[in-house]
This record gives C-alpha cells, structure tokens and sequence, in this order.
C-alpha cells in the first residue's frame, strides 16, 4: 500500500488551529470595530479554515496539481456569482430607498 | 506513474489521470465541486437577499452563538477522529480504524441532534419559514433552507460512514478498504468546510 500512504501532516496541531480560529472569529463580532472591517475579518477567518480543511484533512496539499485546479473552480464560480447579483441588488436597493423615502416607514419585504 | 499503472494493471483499464490511487477518489472531487457550487450558489444567494433588505435582523442576536460554536466545535473534532480513523486503517489496525469511524458517525449524529434541538428551540420562539417577529420574512427562509440542506448532508454523511464502518468490517485486508474510507473521509471534510462557511456566514456576520 506504499503508493495510497500519504506523508501524514499533524493533525493536532490542524485541529488546534482550527478550534483557534473558531474561537478568533466569535471574539471578533464583539470587538469594538467598524462592521465592515468585522465582515472582512470573518470572511478571511472562514477562508484560512477552508483551507486548512482542504489542504491538510482533505490532503489537497499533496495531490496533484490538476485536482487542486477541479477543487478551486467552486469558489471562482461563487465568486463570479456575486458579480452576477450585484446588479440586482443595486436595483432593489435603489427602490427600497425611494419607497423609504416617500412613506418613512421600513419596507417590509 | 508507470509503476502505479503496472500495479493495478490487470484490475483497471486505465490510470485516473489527477488520482492515481482510483478512479472513485476523482469522482467524489467532482461530485464535491459540483455541491460545492450549489452551496455556493445558497450563501451568495443569501448575501443578496440580505443585502437587498431594508430590515434583516442582527443574526447572532437572534439566533444565538453558543449552541452553534459547540456544534462548529463538534464538527471539528469528527474531522479530527475520520483523519484518525483513516491513520489507523493505514498502519494496518482494522479494529482501531471502525472505532474513530464511529466516532466520527456519532460526532455527525450529535450534531444533527443539536440542530433539530436548535430548530425546534427557534421554532417556538416565532421563527417561521415564511415570516418571524424580528424583520424580514426571508431572513427564516434563507436560515432553514441553508442550515437544512446541510444538516441533510449531515445525515447522508452519517448513514455513508455506518456503511462504510461495515466495508472495513468485511474486507479481510485493511489495505483494501482504505481508499473506500479514503473517499468517504473527503465527504466528510467537506462537510465539515462547508458548515465552517455556513456559520461564518449566516450566524457571526
């Protein structure tokens, strides 16, 4: 079975990262910070511990580089995605604000 | 290459060009990428629903951290105990390797308990599919949706590691099963992952 052996990475130390992190992005939603900054930190939270995830548990690190191009396009995929929904949304908040302004009462969607 | 190729020869017609270990452990990548984009497809779909609206309530004020951050926590360790189990399977221990793998599947049937414990919780408290008494109506819709289809994958992950659990049982060499535990570790993780962006996203932003 030498070929299927993986070089096996510290999975303690992954899982410690990991309950690190977790505990990182709960104390980061009480900090006294600007909410956009706290959104940016999250996502990057989220992000690192994808990758943790994928690379070490899921062993992406040591396969081939091909594979690791097939497990990336579902995040360039959902990224465009935003894209596509950005229009959208700038169109229903255009209307929501001119709702708004001429009832002054919060739209109820 | 070569080598791997003369190996298996007899038993496969062709090498799996990104895994040479088998043809299953690319088919589970591509399945995974494929349900990879329609998660992908929820959250974005969330964010601008979210976005577009005038009164979405404050999610963690709603919903609750605690629970969740046990639950995310649990979810971690059962990763931790598959990698474990696929170790053990690995140095040759069949015995060892069924015993994480349980704990792996218990780990997911926690889970699922807890979320079934949370939704019920929420329940009562006036979250509705279709309206709640916070804001927006689709602020429970999106949360049901997102957090039950990946609570379904749970419960798919948990029936697929117990049969997997009796595919290590029977196969006489632990060597033969360990790319089968292999492919349903990557299920697993992915799992796990995905939670990882579900929390993120729909309990602490």
């Amino acid at each position: 079975m030498a070929t299927a052996e993986h070089k096996h990475p510290n999975y303690m130390a992954i899982f410690w990262y990991l309950a690190i992190l977790t505990v990182v992005e709960i104390a980061v939603i009480y900090m006294p910070l600007a909410k956009f900054t706290i959104g940016v930190l999250l996502c990057s939270l989220a992000l690192g511990k994808a990758v943790l995830v994928a690379m070490y548990f899921m062993h992406l690190r040591f396969e081939t580089r091909a594979l690791g191009l097939v497990a990336i396009t579902p995040l360039v995929i959902a990224t465009l995605l935003i894209f596509v929904l950005l229009p959208d949304g700038f169109a229903v908040v255009k209307r929501t604000v001119g709702v708004k302004a001429a009832t002054t009462e919060p739209a109820k969607h | 290459m070569s080598q791997v190729a003369s190996m298996h020869g007899a038993v496969e017609p062709a090498e799996s060009p990104l895994t040479p270990e088998s043809w299953g452990k690319l088919g589970m990548w591509i399945f995974l990428a494929g349900d990879a984009v329609g998660f992908g497809t929820l959250l974005a779909g969330y964010g601008a629903m979210r976005a577009t609206s005038a009164d979405w309530p404050s999610p963690y004020a709603v919903l609750g951290i605690n629970l969740t951050a046990l639950m995310t926590f649990l979810l971690i360790c059962s990763s931790v105990t598959m990698v474990k189990g696929l170790e053990w399977l690995g140095k040759g221990d069949k015995s060892r390797a069924i015993r994480f793998l349980f704990f792996t599947a218990l780990g997911g049937a926690i889970f699922v308990s807890l979320q079934a414990y949370e939704w019920t919780h929420l329940i009562h408290r006036g979250l509705h599919i279709n309206g709640n008494p916070w804001g927006a109506s689709l602020f429970g819709t999106s949360f049901f949706l997102v957090t039950g289809f990946h609570g379904l994958h749970v419960t798919g992950g948990v029936i697929y590691l117990l049969a997997i659990m009796r595919v290590v049982a029977r196969r006489p060499s632990p060597a033969a099963s360990y790319n089968p535990v292999e492919i349903a570790g990557l299920y697993w993780h992915f799992v796990d992952l995905v939670w990882i962006m579900v929390f993120t996203f729909m309990y602490l932003l």
